[in-house]
């Protein structure tokens, strides 16, 4: 078996930032692995600017802001990175256990940072009823076809929730000539940033229905369209405000949930950025769902100190 | 004198602003907790100006999609008519973060460089 001083879980803004700190506190053994082909994690498919103004003092692009750490992690020799690698299995001995292309491996750690980052709630989360054709997409998977992929996924859009991705989605899909028919937010008000209300939907006149949901979703093979309804302060239907949008495409945007299976798996509970397991940790959105990179970078980068800490006092 | 209500966008705190405006001019600025607002303000009254964001095809590279973007603000009102042209490049050469795509970029007196390195 590998022995390693330090895993980090999770080649995005978090693990990258993490594997950085660690190093610059002393710990000279990093093995980072990632499950894609590239670093930067959900930075890649984010093409808009809003990244970097707390941390770099610049406002960068999501790919920007991973390019400045790549760069970093690229340089620093100590830092050996895993690419196409999927970890299935942690236990509370600090042993992980990872797929890559054509092996099973395992590595002995003396210390795990856990930087798994999250994934978004889905239609079944939030209880729609109707049919289940194709056209139903969550925010961030339509962002991968568009901006990774080049795929334009429909050209009559309706978007569930307004989290910050639905938002940015609207105006992606708004630039390439898709039509947006409407945002339908069950909340009073936006559960997303204000600035993208202003630039993603105002700029784009796409109308903006709070304190609505969706009723039913309705469509053979693909979407056709979604009965819409307005609610009280208690989400109950207010009678007579049933009216219905044509559409191909439904986004769901409700938000995100952070992703600790392995965590779980391995019986191990998250206690601030340590966990009940002295030597394994947890940062960026794995830890808790932060609104920007930059809070996601500077949590990553306490952890990897923390991290580089035990290690040295376990030696 | 006409009062207008804005929401900054330069970053996250996303200020609320009150511009007076006179006569077509402005003659205020408040609500802003930094001097950015007050540009800002200037700027979506007389001339709106956005970063534009999007990608390119690329022919024969490691990446199908290249993310792209002005690296200075556009008029909002050329828009669409930068995205039209956006679709119409191509890219075959690799390029590191920063290089420029497309020089004076649809006659904008602005560059579209590349946000993502590409092999």
């Amino acid at each position: 078996m590998i022995k390693r001083d330090l895993v980090i879980v999770g080649g995005g803004p978090a693990g990258m930032a993490a594997a950085v700190s660690a190093y610059e506190n002393g710990v000279k053994d990093i093995l980072l692995i990632e499950r894609d082909q590239y670093l930067g994690g959900i930075l890649n498919q984010c093409i808009h600017t809003g990244f970097g103004i707390n941390y770099f003092k610049e406002i960068l692009t999501g790919p920007e802001y991973a390019d400045r750490f790549i760069k970093k992690i690229k340089d620093i020799q100590d830092i050996e990175v895993s690419l196409k690698s999927l970890v299935v299995k942690l236990t509370n001995d600090k042993t992980v256990t990872f797929l890559k292309p054509g092996r099973l491996e395992t590595v002995k750690a003396k210390a795990v940072i856990m930087a798994t980052g999250c994934r978004e709630k889905t239609r079944e989360m939030i209880h729609i009823q109707g049919t289940r054709p194709a056209g139903i997409f969550s925010a961030g998977l339509a962002q991968k076809l568009i901006n990774i992929e080049g795929l334009l996924p429909g050209k009559e859009v309706v978007i569930i929730g307004s989290g910050d991705i639905g938002l940015i989605m609207a105006r992606r899909f708004a630039l390439e000539g898709a039509k947006v028919k409407a945002i339908i937010e069950i909340q009073k008000e936006t559960r997303g940033l204000l600035r993208n209300v202003v630039q993603c939907v105002e700029d784009f006149d796409i109308p903006f229905y709070f304190n609505h949901k969706i009723s039913r979703i309705y469509g053979k093979d693909r979407v056709e369209k979604v009965s819409v309804m307005k609610v009280d302060d208690n989400f109950n239907e207010i009678p007579g405000s049933l009216f219905e949008i044509k559409c191909d495409t439904i986004l769901i945007s409700v938000g995100l949930i952070s992703e600790n299976e392995l965590i779980e798996m391995a019986g191990v509970k998250i206690e601030e950025n340590k966990t009940s397991v002295p030597g394994i940790f947890v940062c960026g959105n794995s830890f808790k769902i932060y609104d920007m990179v930059d809070s996601v970078t500077e949590d990553s980068i306490l952890t990897g100190k923390l991290a580089a800490e035990y290690i040295m006092s376990c030696k | 004198m006409t009062i207008k209500k804005l929401t900054c966008i330069e970053c996250p705190e996303g200020c609320r602003l009150t511009v007076d405006i006179e006569n077509s001019r402005i003659i205020k600025v408040a609500g802003n907790k930094c001097p950015k607002g007050e540009e800002y303000a200037i700027s979506e009254i007389e001339n709106p100006v956005r970063i534009l964001t999007s990608s390119v095809l690329s022919q024969g590279l490691g990446l199908k999609m290249i993310p792209v973007r002005t690296d200075k603000p556009i008029p909002k009102s050329r828009i669409f008519e930068a995205m039209e042209e956006i679709k119409k490049v191509r890219v075959s050469r690799p390029l590191s973060t920063g290089d420029i795509v497309v020089k004076n970029f649809s006659g904008l007196g602005v560059n579209l460089i590349a946000t993502r390195r590409v092999k």
